[in-house]
């Protein structure tokens, strides 16, 4: 057991290592701007004052490297740093109050976007699964052609086409859903599982697209190799050798492929979110990247970075986990 | 949820009495015999399905406005997957009749979707490339006298206009020849963005592979690094920052975005590549090589590379459909392909409001689903033809 | 007369490549009586064990019967439906596979495998069925039985696993088992204990076996009669001492000849002679691991050394030590009286065209997108220079001596060329550098016996005409016998024992040389019998190869 530890840990500290390296990468591309952020927030006809101030207010007077380790101390506090848009308003006003912070506005949407992403994991996680096992089993028959099809088509349409093709149906021409995810705090736990609903079903498609292939290709390989020819031919039922001898030992492949696909869907909330207006972390990122607001867009970017990374590293242990290799070594 | 319910136990007992009656017709044949009451209650839904979808397109078809509007989107989907299953047939007939031994072979083994996807792309290539030709009007031309936001169809009952059969956008520009277009900038941006990231991904790959030690080790953390920030988000990131440098620089936001979409999708070619190359670097004959004294050149260009294009080739499907969605994304999101260049991100992006008409006009709420349309139908596509290949080269073993 | 226990007419079996059905068994009869043990004998490619798997009505993804029928004690398997054949396999037809470590389950121990059958055949409750386990764990001789059933199987050594899987085989007492090969795997001196113990309790249970081989040593030890495949036919069936004794068909007395080639002795080598192959005390490690210690050999001029040991003994490390690719770590390797850089980036041209190397799977020793043209060609052209018609005419002059003919073989590409022709092609390659030297690397192990024969013949026909020295790599004692001139055993990285080879196969031996001479099956049906009669059943093997 204490072999299996020993690789965890690392694996911990390899993660911890790779996320560190990222916030470096982030840091140094975005002081890669030429120029001085000041100018360009407060455009060409700025005075040398206000440039003056602003950078005063925000840190940018700094040496790179001072600048990165503040921020980074920063974020270990949980203080992601102002926002631009929110200084810059501050510094024309003339008043230091009332000044958002980084954190303040993430929190909230952070909450929505992890709300969207456990409602979209609960439906397409099982749904996914069980399609894909199905069509392991039945391979070659004409509902594996047909979900093998589907399913190359949803991986192929881009987000936006299928959150149209679902407002299309669900919202307009059956208005059964809001196409308009409108929520904020405070509302009903059904009203919001309602406005999400629609959102979630777009995540649905391309994420159950991608994991029901992995886990139907993970499956059929399993089911290639010789020890499931063996139970089959100890006589066992059909039921048997899936549960007891080919499930055990799919469980490692099955983590990984939700693992995978829940990274990424970190990538599928930015447009899904657009499309929907729903008020949650990808919209804020999009945003800031169109107006600039450098804080915003960097703290944005280390925590999908992070989550990614996380479940990455998630995937990883459970499968070193669910190994009998390693769980019983010699 | 009762009726629901309900419905379901009733095609449960349809599935009992279906198996029941094959059995008693064919005597027992193994099939039946043998088949689980899962499979019977599958090929009921299916049917259920099937007779669900026969029932919505004669609505479709229905006389009723009303009606026929709701069902109108299903209608155009059943027609265009029965027209493109057809084409593809012919396409396949085509292929197998005329053309060289090689090209009639490949023909001969291919399922309908690789050729439906075979097709589809030589369309697309035909209307990138003759775009200029091909579109009735400017990509940019706001055509003078005539109305913004002409419905598609061409019917001037409907507010449509022959002369603008896939209708005007916002500002007056035509959608078709903005579609065509689109094709051409699309397209053609993704593929140069693709074949620089293998360019750079490959070369690196393949390097690692072949000298391995440190270089090896520094590439590949270095890729790690990289790939543990999702990639559309990373992307984001950088077109911020170039977002601001291009108009100091005096180069397009575009070339930026070809840059930095191809260096972060290096970083998946270089593993593939990496991993290809290690595998045929172990090879005996290449070991034989080396202890002949061939030099890298040799080893690389004469032993390596040839027994790679087969999975590079479909990495290249792949990896196309990949930056293509991207860049879709990013100009859909607004940091793109920068107008005026048509692009079919863009495009649904403008028109994505007229989905809310449907009901009443449902014409006018196919033009921002016919550019989201073109950019699934390619990559579908390609999807289709790198499966297909896949398939092929795995062999027997599926 | 009783009813046949196993009864097969006119099986036909189909296999997919391609969309293609393409037949594997073309009509074959089998007649199995209680208690009897058929040995199925063929070539790779035969179809000996989709033909033993359609015994037990079962066949793989990708394969079909299409004719014929199979009847278990007066039960037709083809018609029988999906449930009574479950009641069948693991109850009364019991299955031993090939790679036993890929067949056990890895998510589960030993024992739980094991009562399963029994337990969901309802044949024993589990805890009978575990005290039964312990007790057949005994009689097939597997260490600690009381816990050994307790491990996973990755915690399991290849042979104890093998003999897990019979004793698994076992635990409904069924009627008849299919083995397929079951010990192609293994190391002859563990092959041994296992062949042991398989017969022992397919004797003790009066169990009716098909025992499906390429060996025809094995076969003759196992069964009471045998039938040999060829390409999906049968060629001929006979009781074991007579198929030995007096095969009545072409291809069986051929399959039979293999082993009597043997070349002629060569003179001694001239005293004072200056060895082409110098190896001097070479020690070398992979990374920290040592894996040579202090190997020394001479080969002379027109000789060949034969290396031989176990996997693991460190002969293919002493063979990339020579080539250059494994520096050693002490110790040196001379070339004609000169010392040969340990790396070989660091070899003249020359010299690395002096040592050429011949592999033992042709199949990725062969670039699959060069013709055999230009394989061969590269060589000459990149050590003698040749091009043009000079070069094509070398290539051809290359082919004829390994006989394949120029005009038919030259634009092939490798894959259009069977296991022994890629073979030869390799032959050709190492040829075409015209070295003094050619390392022979298990080279025809993956390959048929009538095949690997062919391959032997011509390399010592080369031999006599080209005064090429060799160094073959092998775990092989019947290819040692034919080819070698000198011997040298390897165990654990070190030289056991050298010398000439008539001296080596005659005794005193060093013990281990014995165990492995001793454990080499041979043809005479007798043999297992009595190489156990003298070492004493309880000591089978010997506590050199039960490590674990």
């Amino acid at each position: 057991m204490g072999n299996v530890l020993k690789i965890i840990l690392q694996r911990l500290a390899l993660g911890m290592l790779t996320l560190l390296i990222v916030s470096v990468v982030i840091f140094v591309a975005v002081n890669l701007l030429p120029g001085d952020f000041a100018e360009s927030i407060l455009g060409q006809g700025a005075t040398p004052e206000a440039v003056a101030s602003i950078r005063r207010d925000l840190g940018l007077d700094q040496p790179l490297v001072v600048r990165y380790f503040d921020w980074l101390g920063g974020v270990a506090r949980g203080d992601l740093g102002s926002s631009f848009a929110q200084a810059n308003f501050a510094s024309f006003t003339g008043t230091n109050s009332g000044t958002k912070t980084v954190a303040d506005q993430i929190a909230p949407r952070f909450a929505n976007t992890m709300f969207l992403a456990t409602v979209t994991a609960v439906i397409a996680v099982p749904f996914a699964i069980i399609l894909g096992i199905m069509a392991a089993l039945y391979r070659n028959s004409v509902f594996d052609r047909a979900t093998n099809i589907l399913t190359l088509s949803s991986i192929s349409s881009p987000e936006f086409f299928l959150a149209y093709i679902l407002i299309l149906f669900l919202a307009v021409l059956n208005p059964i859903l809001p196409s308009l995810s409108n929520i904020y705090d405070g509302m009903a736990f059904g009203d919001r599982l309602e406005k999400t609903l629609l959102p979630a079903l777009t995540l649905t498609l391309v994420v159950t697209a991608h994991m029901m292939r992995m886990t139907r290709a993970a499956i059929i390989n399993l089911l290639a190799s010789p020890y499931i020819e063996m139970a089959r031919l100890k006589g066992l039922s059909p039921i048997r050798v899936i549960v007891r001898h080919a499930l055990p030992n799919a469980l490692a492949p099955i983590i990984n492929v939700i693992a995978l696909n829940l990274a990424y869907l970190i990538t599928g909330v930015v447009v899904v979110e657009v499309v929907f207006v729903y008020p949650g972390i990808g919209q804020l990122f999009v945003d800031s990247v169109k107006i600039r607001d450098i804080p915003v867009v960097q703290a944005c970017c280390l925590i999908f970075a992070a989550a990614y990374i996380l479940l990455n590293l998630t995937a990883d242990i459970m499968s070193i986990l669910s190994n009998p290799r390693m769980r019983h070594p010699k | 949820m009762m009726w629901f319910a309900i419905f379901l136990v009733g095609l449960a007992a349809i599935a009992w009495a279906f198996r029941f009656a094959g059995q008693a017709a064919t005597g027992k044949a193994p099939y039946f015999r043998d088949m689980t009451f899962g499979v019977a209650y599958g090929y009921v839904i299916g049917a259920a399905v099937l007779a669900w979808l026969a029932w919505a397109y004669m609505q479709g078809r229905s006389v009723d406005p009303l009606i026929a509007n709701k069902f109108f989107f299903l209608r155009i989907a059943i027609e265009g997957f029965i027209i493109c299953a057809i084409a593809a047939w012919l396409f396949r007939l085509l292929g197998r009749a005329v053309g060289t031994g090689w090209s009639r072979k490949m023909f001969r083994s291919m399922p309908l979707t690789a050729s439906f996807g075979v097709l589809t792309i030589l369309i697309y290539a035909v209307l990138a490339i003759f775009a200029g030709v091909l579109a009735p009007y400017g990509q940019e031309q706001i055509i003078p006298g005539v109305a913004a936001n002409i419905v598609p169809g061409g019917d001037p009952a409907l507010g449509g206009n022959p002369d603008f059969p896939f209708g005007t956008d916002q500002i007056g520009r035509d959608i078709l020849s903005r579609l065509i277009y689109g094709a051409q900038n699309t397209v053609g941006i993704a593929f140069a963005t693709t074949l620089l990231a293998f360019f750079l991904g490959g070369t690196f790959g393949f390097l690692a592979a072949t000298l391995g030690g440190w270089l090896d080790q520094l590439l590949s953390r270095a890729v790690d690094v990289l790939m543990a920030i999702p990639s559309l988000i990373f992307a984001l990131l950088l077109m911020t920052i170039a977002s601001v440098w291009a108009p100091r620089t005096g180069i397009p936001l575009t070339v930026f975005m070809v840059l930095i979409i191809a260096v972060i999708d290096s970083t998946r070619v270089f593993r593939l590549a990496r991993a290809v190359g290690q595998n045929i670097v172990v090879m005996d004959y290449i070991e034989a090589a080396k202890l002949r004294g061939e030099g890298m050149g040799y080893l690389v260009f004469r032993e390596i590379l040839p027994n790679a294009t087969a999975p590079l080739l479909a990495e290249f499907g792949l990896r196309f459909c990949f930056v293509f969605l991207t860049i879709a994304a990013l100009s859909f999101l607004g940091v793109g392909i920068q107008p005026p260049l048509a692009d079919w991100g863009t495009m649904v992006r403008d028109l994505g409001g007229f989905v809310n008409y449907a009901q009443f006009a449902p014409l006018a709420a196919t033009a921002p689903l016919l550019a989201a349309g073109a950019i699934a139908m390619l990559t579908i596509a390609v999807n289709f033809v790198v499966d297909w290949m896949l398939q092929k080269s795995s062999g027997l073993k599926e | 007369m009783t009813e046949p226990l196993l009864k097969m007419r006119g099986v036909k079996l189909e296999g997919r490549s391609d969309e293609v059905w393409s037949p594997i068994i073309n009509g074959i009869d089998l007649t199995l009586m209680r208690g009897e043990v058929l040995g199925l004998i063929g070539e790779s490619g035969a179809g000996k064990s989709t033909l033993g798997l359609a015994a037990m009505g079962y066949t793989r993804d990708g394969v079909r019967i299409n004719a014929g029928t199979v009847e278990f004690d007066g039960i037709d398997l083809l018609a029988a439906s999906a449930a009574t054949k479950r009641n069948l396999l693991g109850k009364r037809i019991a299955y031993v596979a090939q790679s036993a470590a890929a067949s056990f389950n890895p998510a589960h121990r030993l024992m739980d495998q094991h009562v399963e059958g029994p337990v969901q055949h309802g044949v024993m409750s589990r805890t009978e069925s575990e005290s039964d386990a312990i007790e057949l764990y005994r009689k097939l001789r597997l260490p600690d039985p009381e816990q050994i059933g307790f491990r996973y199987p990755h915690q399991v050594s290849g042979g104890q696993l093998q003999r897990a899987m019979t004793a698994m085989a076992m635990s409904c007492r069924p009627d008849l088992i299919i083995f397929d090969e079951p010990t192609t795997a293994l190391d002859v001196t563990t092959q041994i204990e296992v062949l042991a113990s398989i017969r022992d309790i397919v004797e003790q249970f009066n169990t009716a076996a098909i025992y499906i081989t390429h060996d025809l040593a094995v076969v003759a030890q196992m069964a009471d009669r045998i039938k040999v495949l060829l390409k999906g036919d049968e060629v001929e069936t006979a009781d074991t001492r007579t198929m030995l004794a007096a095969p009545t068909q072409e291809y069986t007395k051929s399959l039979w000849a293999v082993r009597s080639f043997q070349r002629p002795r060569k003179p001694a080598v001239i005293v004072g002679a200056v060895p082409v192959i110098s190896v001097q005390s070479v020690d070398a490690r992979y990374g920290t691991t040592p894996v040579l210690h202090d190997v020394s050999f001479d080969l002379h001029e027109g000789r060949t050394v034969a290396v031989v040991g176990e996997s693991g003994s460190g002969k293919s490390t002493a063979a990339r030590c020579i080539a250059g690719l494994l520096p050693p770590a002490a110790g040196q390797i001379l070339l004609d009286g000169q010392v040969l850089p340990p790396d070989y980036r660091k070899r003249s041209k020359d010299q690395l065209r002096q040592v050429q190397m011949i592999y033992q799977m042709a199949d990725t020793a062969l670039n699959p997108r060069m013709s055999v043209g230009r394989i061969i060609a590269r060589p000459v052209q990149f050590y003698l220079g040749l091009t043009g018609a000079v070069k094509r005419k070398r290539v051809d002059q290359l082919l004829e001596q390994i006989e394949m003919e120029p005009t038919e073989y030259y634009n092939r590409l490798p894959s259009e060329l069977s296991g022994g022709q890629k073979q030869r092609i390799g032959i050709a390659r190492a040829l075409a550098a015209e070295p003094k030297f050619i390392i022979c690397d298990e080279v025809t192990s993956a390959l048929d016996q009538l095949v690997a024969e062919g391959i032997l013949r011509l390399l010592a026909k080369l031999q006599d005409d080209l005064h090429l020295s060799y160094m073959f790599i092998t775990h092989d004692l019947a290819t040692v016998r034919a080819i070698a001139d000198e011997v040298v055993v390897m165990k654990d990285g070190r030289v056991v024992e050298r010398g000439p080879k008539d001296v080596m196969f005659k005794p005193p031996h060093d013990p281990y040389t014995e165990l492995l001479l001793s454990s080499v099956p041979e043809m005479d049906p007798d043999w297992l019998t009595n190489l156990l009669a003298e070492r004493g059943v309880d000591d089978i093997g010997g506590a050199a190869v039960d490590k674990m």
